[in-house]
């Protein structure tokens, strides 16, 4: 949705406002203008990969991992949901054999089985809770910083308040309170984390809404949610998506630290973080099998969303100084 | 910087009035009544009436507000843990001074270790060292803070039995400052992520400051580069880092609760840990709120002292 070259918007702002006042929308659609800017915004985000060797490594690994978790259980089926059969069937916490390449858990539940079964429900919640902070947050941030003056003071002021609160405390009270379920925590991921891209885009907003092209816009009679939603927000993109990135890396710690609290996916699913919380439970015995293989996919996640991240972050800031 | 201060202060106030409503609200709303949760799943609608009646539950919602705000402001009246049989505000004294010790080691020795690490790193920029500690920054912000204690406590207490197991157990703070052994791990667990975060943005700070004119300037005196290091750019790098310092305030707090859990150290954490556990709402509902306010309080200390050490802050704003 972004083009970069505020020249080329500004063209393309008034080919929608023409469609807006009902005037003359002939030649050069709006969408004609919007799949141009998509395309120069994927072209900048792949000369990105091609230039950043870390950024390669993050992208490739998540994908790996995001396949092995979906298309995992496609070729390797274990049962992960039926207790009573994983008991009868297998034995509890064996160790890494032909039959079960990561051994078992203390469940009886096959361990590379249950990493795919449990990696679905870490990243489902991680990207969920991410989408759900961004959306949330990039609305707050734009209209607080459009409007300004009082709207802006108390938009604001609502975000200090719950900026105040240490997460991981909102994140126990709520889930205890309101018990968790996949639903619940990702509601509950997203609503202590649309803080941080309500600020960005409300600081972006305050520096694109005097542009010259905003300023046309509404010279021109556009509505106000147009100006947000369709020039305000797609040209704070850059922010937005590097914080969306690092949004979902949070998710999944944040996750994992509810699992290790006890307050994490209810059974019978299970994530990354309730399967390293119970392993640590059994760490007395030795079973190894039961603490790496969850954690190392933990990190290798974060990681890799961070490369991604940070890649992308240096790559924006040198569009900035282009300005 | 009169103003500056009572404008922050005005700020702060508000603030913690929104997070005072906030937690008035989640008393009121828990599924099935503060009653329900007090009195059990098995009372009878009646013991449920007088409890409501005895507790001011069955008022209007603002009288109901104005009783919480007077208890709280006048008696520092947090609720009742039926739980523990004790008031909120009680068992919370008895734990707070023990996190407030944890937490200001912590971030102390995550200042004393990332300051120099980040100076260290931009000496030393694009060197294989500097590669080496931004990539364990890396790692430590990918693992979660349990798994990094527990990695600590596998190594260093379990295999090399260099340090205990578990944190002091003395229930009152000189006790735990006199076995400081005990609390080497769950100060490395707490700070790891902070010596991350802060030695990389020291480092950014840093080579930031270095491509700024007034370097330029006095590297063209002739000063020495050991000099322009030191006097010219740490002291203009080491600003931010209050700001930071403020901003990371929250996480270490929340940091705490996790470690807590993890080494068993008789903290507030560990006191909201065990609250969630048994569905002490009352208590966690207290636990959250004391946090809030230290996360504030520590806010505006830190934009106070920002003030102080940026004369632009001090002087630039009327």
């Amino acid at each position: 949705m972004a083009a970069m070259d505020p020249g080329e918007y500004s063209s393309e702002d008034l080919a929608l406002i023409r469609e807006d006042t009902g005037g003359l929308v002939t030649l050069e659609g709006p969408d004609a203008g919007e799949v141009a800017g998509h395309g120069g915004f994927i072209r900048q985000v792949a000369r990105v990969f091609v230039e950043n060797k870390l950024a390669v490594v993050g992208a490739v690994l998540l994908l790996l991992i995001i396949l092995f978790c979906v298309l995992g259980p496609v070729f390797y089926h274990t049962n992960q949901t039926n207790a009573q059969n994983a008991l009868l069937n297998s034995t509890p916490t064996l160790p890494p054999s032909a039959a079960h390449p990561l051994g078992t858990d203390e469940s009886g539940f096959d361990v590379l089985g249950r990493l795919m079964y449990g990696g679905q429900t870490s990243l489902e919640i991680g990207y969920a809770a991410a989408a759900v902070a961004t959306l949330v947050g990039v609305l707050w941030g734009a209209i607080s910083g459009f409007f300004g003056g009082v709207v802006d003071a108390v938009m604001m002021r609502l975000v200090d308040i719950f900026l105040s609160f240490p997460t991981i405390f909102l994140l126990i009270t709520l889930t205890v309170i309101f018990h968790a379920s996949v639903g619940l925590l990702i509601l509950v991921l997203g609503f202590t984390a649309w803080l941080v891209p309500a600020r960005l885009v409300r600081g972006e907003t305050l520096t694109l809404r005097v542009r010259e092209y905003v300023q046309a816009v509404r010279v021109m009679g556009g509505k106000n949610s147009r100006v947000v939603l369709r020039h305000i927000v797609p040209n704070a993109v850059g922010t937005i998506v590097v914080n969306a990135t690092f949004q979902v890396a949070d998710a999944i710690l944040f996750l994992a630290a509810l699992g290790y609290l006890g307050l994490g996916v209810p059974a019978p699913r299970t994530d990354w973080g309730s399967m390293l919380s119970n392993g640590i439970s059994y760490v007395a015995g030795g079973y190894w099998w039961l603490i790496y293989p969850p954690a190392i996919l933990i990190v290798l996640t974060v990681i890799s969303l961070n490369f991604i991240g940070d890649a992308l972050r240096d790559a924006l800031e040198v569009r900035l100084q282009r300005r | 910087m009169l103003y500056y201060f009572i404008r922050r202060l005005l700020q702060g106030i508000i603030v913690l009035a929104g997070v005072t409503l906030f937690i008035f609200v989640l008393s009121r709303v828990i599924p099935g009544g503060a009653a329900r949760g007090a009195l059990g799943a098995r009372a009878t609608p009646g013991q449920i009436a007088s409890f409501n009646r005895l507790n001011g539950y069955d008022l209007p919602v603002l009288d109901q507000l104005w009783h919480f705000v007077k208890g709280l402001v006048l008696h520092f009246n947090l609720g009742y843990s039926y739980k523990n049989n004790q008031p909120v505000s009680t068992l919370i004294a008895g734990r707070l001074p023990k996190t407030l010790v944890l937490v200001g080691i912590s971030t102390v020795f995550a200042l004393i270790v990332a300051v120099p690490l980040g100076i260290f790193q931009t000496v030393r920029r694009y060197k294989p060292e500097d590669y080496l500690f931004t990539g364990i920054s890396f790692l430590l912000y990918a693992m979660p803070s349990f798994l990094i204690g527990l990695l600590l406590i596998l190594y260093f207490a379990v295999d090399l039995k260099w340090f205990p197991i578990a944190a002091p157990s003395a229930t009152t703070v000189g006790g735990i400052l006199a076995d400081p052994r005990a609390l080497v791990l769950p100060v490395l667990t707490l700070s790891a992520i902070t010596i991350a975060s802060f030695s990389r943005y020291m480092r950014s700070s840093m080579m930031d400051v270095l491509t700024q004119d007034y370097i330029r300037t006095a590297k063209a005196k002739g000063v020495s580069s050991r000099s322009v290091l030191y006097r010219h750019a740490l002291r203009n790098a080491l600003i931010p880092i209050v700001t930071l310092l403020g901003l990371s305030i929250p996480g270490i707090v929340g940091g705490a609760v996790i470690t807590e859990t993890v080494f068993n150290y008789p903290g507030m954490g560990l006191l909201a840990y065990n609250a969630a556990l048994n569905l002490d709402i009352p208590l966690l509902l207290g636990t959250t709120f004391v946090a809030a306010i230290a996360t504030i309080v520590g806010n505006f200390v830190a934009d106070v002292l920002y003030a102080v050490v940026d004369p632009r802050i001090r002087y630039g704003k009327r």
